[in-house]
C-alpha cells in the first residue's frame, strides 16, 4: 500500500466510494461499475427474507428487525443482523439478498464516516439518504437478477429535531414518510399491525413495543420472518435513534417484552 | 554550451533543510501528551474552523503544522488510507505505524527528489490499548520518524517548549494536569493562553469505537479554569 495521493483534478474528495474505485480496491462487481453481469436477465423472483420495520415517536424512530435468513425454503441463519448503525445519528435496515445488502451497508457506513472525517462536518440526514439511493441504484443490475437490496433507513434530523424515516424501491427512488413504514416479504403484515397500534407522538416504550408486535406478526404469517426463538434466546434486534444518538435496545428487554406480550394475550383469551 | 554551476549535494540538502524549517518556525507549536486515560493534543490555533487537529481512524489521530494546504493534503491521504484498509481488512487491521511509515517515505521522497520541499511536521497518535502503551509518531518535514510514548513537540522553537514541558511532566497525571502544563508550556512565560486561542482533541478511553473527541467551549474552559 501506498499513501493515496491525487492530483487535484482527479480527486475524489469525500466521496469513498470513488476513493476505491480509484484505488482498485475489489469491490461487489456492479458497486463499481454499474455493468450488467452476464446471465440470464431480468429473474422475476425477487426474495425478500426479512421483516424490518421503522416508526416515528415522539424523541425519534425506533427500528426493528427480524433475524432470520432464508435459502430458498430452508433457513440459512438464524442470529442475522439487519439493522445497523449508520453513523451517530442514523440507522438502516436491510431486506434483500443478504450478501450485496450487508456489503452495501458497510460501505454506507464507511461512506458517512469517511465524509466526516474528510470534511469535517457530518452530512445532513437528506444527504445520507440521497447516497444510500444512489447505492441502491448502482445495485439495480443485480437487482434485475434477482439480488435485489431494499434498504429502510432512519434517523433523526439534528437541524429540524424530529426523527425521519426514509423507504427504497430497488430503483434506488425514495420516499420519505410520515410516520412508519416496513419492508421484506412480511412487511405487508408487519405494517397492518403498526398502523391498528400508532398514534401520533407516542412515547419510546409504547413504540418499542408495536415494534415487537409488528415483527411478530410479520413471523407469524410469513416463513421467511423469523420470530422470538425462545430455545436458543435469539430475539429480533431493536434499536432507537434520537438526539443522544443510536441506541441498542438491550436484548434482555426485548426478550422480556415477547414474554409478555404472548402472556397477555393469553389472559386475554386470544390465540398467541 | 553552457555549463550549469556545480552545486554540492551536501549544499543541496542543507538549502531545503533550512527553506523546510524557516516555513515550520514560522508557524505555532502544538503538544501532544499521553494522560491516564488517552492522548491529549493541544494547538495554538485561533481558527475554529481550519484544524490543525483531525480524526485518522478509530484509535488515530493526526496533527499538523506548517503550511496548512501541505498537511491537510497528508491528512485527507491518512484517512483515505485508513478507510481503505480498514474496508478491505478489518477495522483493527488499521494501526498508526504503518500509516506513520508511508507518511515518512513520502516526505522523505519529496525531499530529496522534489524541488521544493514541504513545509510541514506532522503527528500520528494512537491510543494504547491493554496490551501496548499510547504511540506518537513524530514525522519531520524530510521524513525523519521517531516515536514517542510521552509527549511529542512540534513546530518553532519546540526545544524551549519541550524544556518547559518536562519540567512538569508526570508519568499517569490527569486531562486537566496535562493539559493545563501543555498551555502554560506553549504559552511561556510571557503569555496566557485562553480556550479561544487553542484547538484541543482528545483519543481517550471510554469514548466507543472512535476515540476522538474535540474539547470545545464551556468543556474546555471549565478544565483550563
Amino acid at each position: 500500500m501506498t499513501l493515496p495521493l491525487f492530483t487535484t483534478t482527479d480527486d475524489p474528495g469525500p466521496d469513498f466510494a470513488g476513493l476505491i474505485r480509484r484505488l482498485r480496491v475489489p469491490l461487489h462487481p456492479t458497486m463499481t461499475t454499474g455493468a450488467m453481469p452476464s446471465g440470464p436477465a431480468g429473474a422475476g423472483e425477487i426474495r425478500h427474507g426479512t421483516t424490518v420495520v421503522a416508526l416515528r415517536f415522539a424523541d425519534g424512530i425506533v427500528m426493528a428487525g427480524d433475524r432470520r435468513a432464508t435459502e430458498g425454503h430452508a433457513i440459512a441463519h438464524r442470529a442475522m443482523e439487519k439493522v445497523f448503525p449508520a453513523d451517530r445519528y442514523s440507522a438502516v435496515a436491510i431486506a434483500g439478498a443478504a450478501g450485496p445488502a450487508v456489503e452495501m451497508v458497510r460501505l454506507f457506513q464507511t461512506q458517512l464516516e469517511h465524509y466526516e472525517k474528510v470534511e469535517g462536518v457530518v452530512l445532513s440526514l437528506e444527504g445520507k439518504a440521497n447516497q444510500l439511493g444512489q447505492m441502491v441504484r448502482e445495485h439495480l443490475p443485480m437487482a434485475m437478477q434477482g439480488l435485489a437490496v431494499v434498504p429502510l433507513f432512519a434517523g433523526y434530523d439534528l437541524a429540524r429535531g424530529t426523527g425521519r424515516i426514509f423507504t427504497y424501491d430497488v430503483t434506488g427512488g425514495h420516499y420519505e414518510e410520515t410516520e412508519h413504514n416496513a419492508t421484506g416479504s412480511g412487511g405487508r403484515d408487519a405494517r397492518t399491525t403498526i398502523k391498528l397500534g400508532y398514534r401520533v407522538g407516542m412515547d419510546r416504550d409504547d413504540a418499542v413495543e408495536l415494534a415487537i408486535e409488528a415483527l411478530y406478526e410479520a413471523a407469524d404469517e410469513d416463513s421467511a420472518t423469523g420470530g422470538p426463538d425462545l430455545i436458543r434466546g435469539i430475539y429480533p434486534l431493536v434499536a432507537t435513534v434520537t438526539a443522544e444518538g443510536f441506541a441498542s435496545v438491550p436484548e434482555d428487554e426485548v426478550a422480556e417484552r415477547f414474554a409478555s406480550l404472548i402472556e397477555r394475550r393469553r389472559s386475554e383469551g386470544r390465540q398467541p | 554550451m553552457t555549463m550549469p554551476y556545480y552545486v554540492a549535494p551536501e549544499q543541496v540538502m542543507k538549502d531545503r533543510a533550512e527553506y523546510a524549517q524557516k516555513g515550520i518556525a514560522r508557524g505555532r507549536s502544538l503538544i501532544a501528551s499521553a494522560y491516564d486515560e488517552g492522548i491529549v493534543i493541544v494547538a495554538d490555533n485561533p481558527s475554529r474552523s481550519l484544524h490543525k487537529i483531525s480524526e485518522i481512524y478509530d484509535r488515530i489521530a493526526f496533527a499538523g503544522v506548517g503550511k496548512y494546504n501541505e498537511f491537510d493534503q497528508l491528512r485527507v491521504s491518512g484517512i483515505r488510507h485508513a478507510d481503505t484498509k480498514g474496508y478491505a481488512y478489518s477495522r483493527e487491521d488499521v494501526d498508526a505505524r504503518s500509516l506513520a511509515n508511508l507518511y515518512a517515505q513520502y516526505l522523505g521522497q519529496v525531499f530529496t527528489h522534489e524541488m521544493k520541499p514541504l513545509e510541514v511536521e506532522i503527528l500520528v497518535a494512537e491510543l494504547g490499548t491493554g496490551l501496548h502503551a499510547p504511540q506518537l509518531y513524530h514525522i519531520a518535514y524530510e521524513g525523519t520518524i521517531t516515536d514517542e510514548d510521552r509527549y511529542a513537540v512540534l513546530g518553532g522553537e519546540t526545544e524551549t517548549i519541550a524544556q518547559r514541558l518536562e519540567e512538569s511532566w508526570t508519568e499517569g497525571w490527569s486531562l486537566t494536569e496535562a493539559l493545563r502544563a501543555a498551555v502554560a508550556a506553549l504559552a511561556g512565560p510571557d503569555r496566557t493562553l485562553s480556550g479561544g486561542d487553542l484547538e484541543v482533541a482528545v483519543l481517550a478511553q471510554g469514548n466507543g469505537r472512535r476515540a476522538f473527541r474535540r474539547l470545545v467551549d464551556e468543556e474546555l474552559s471549565t478544565l483550563l479554569a
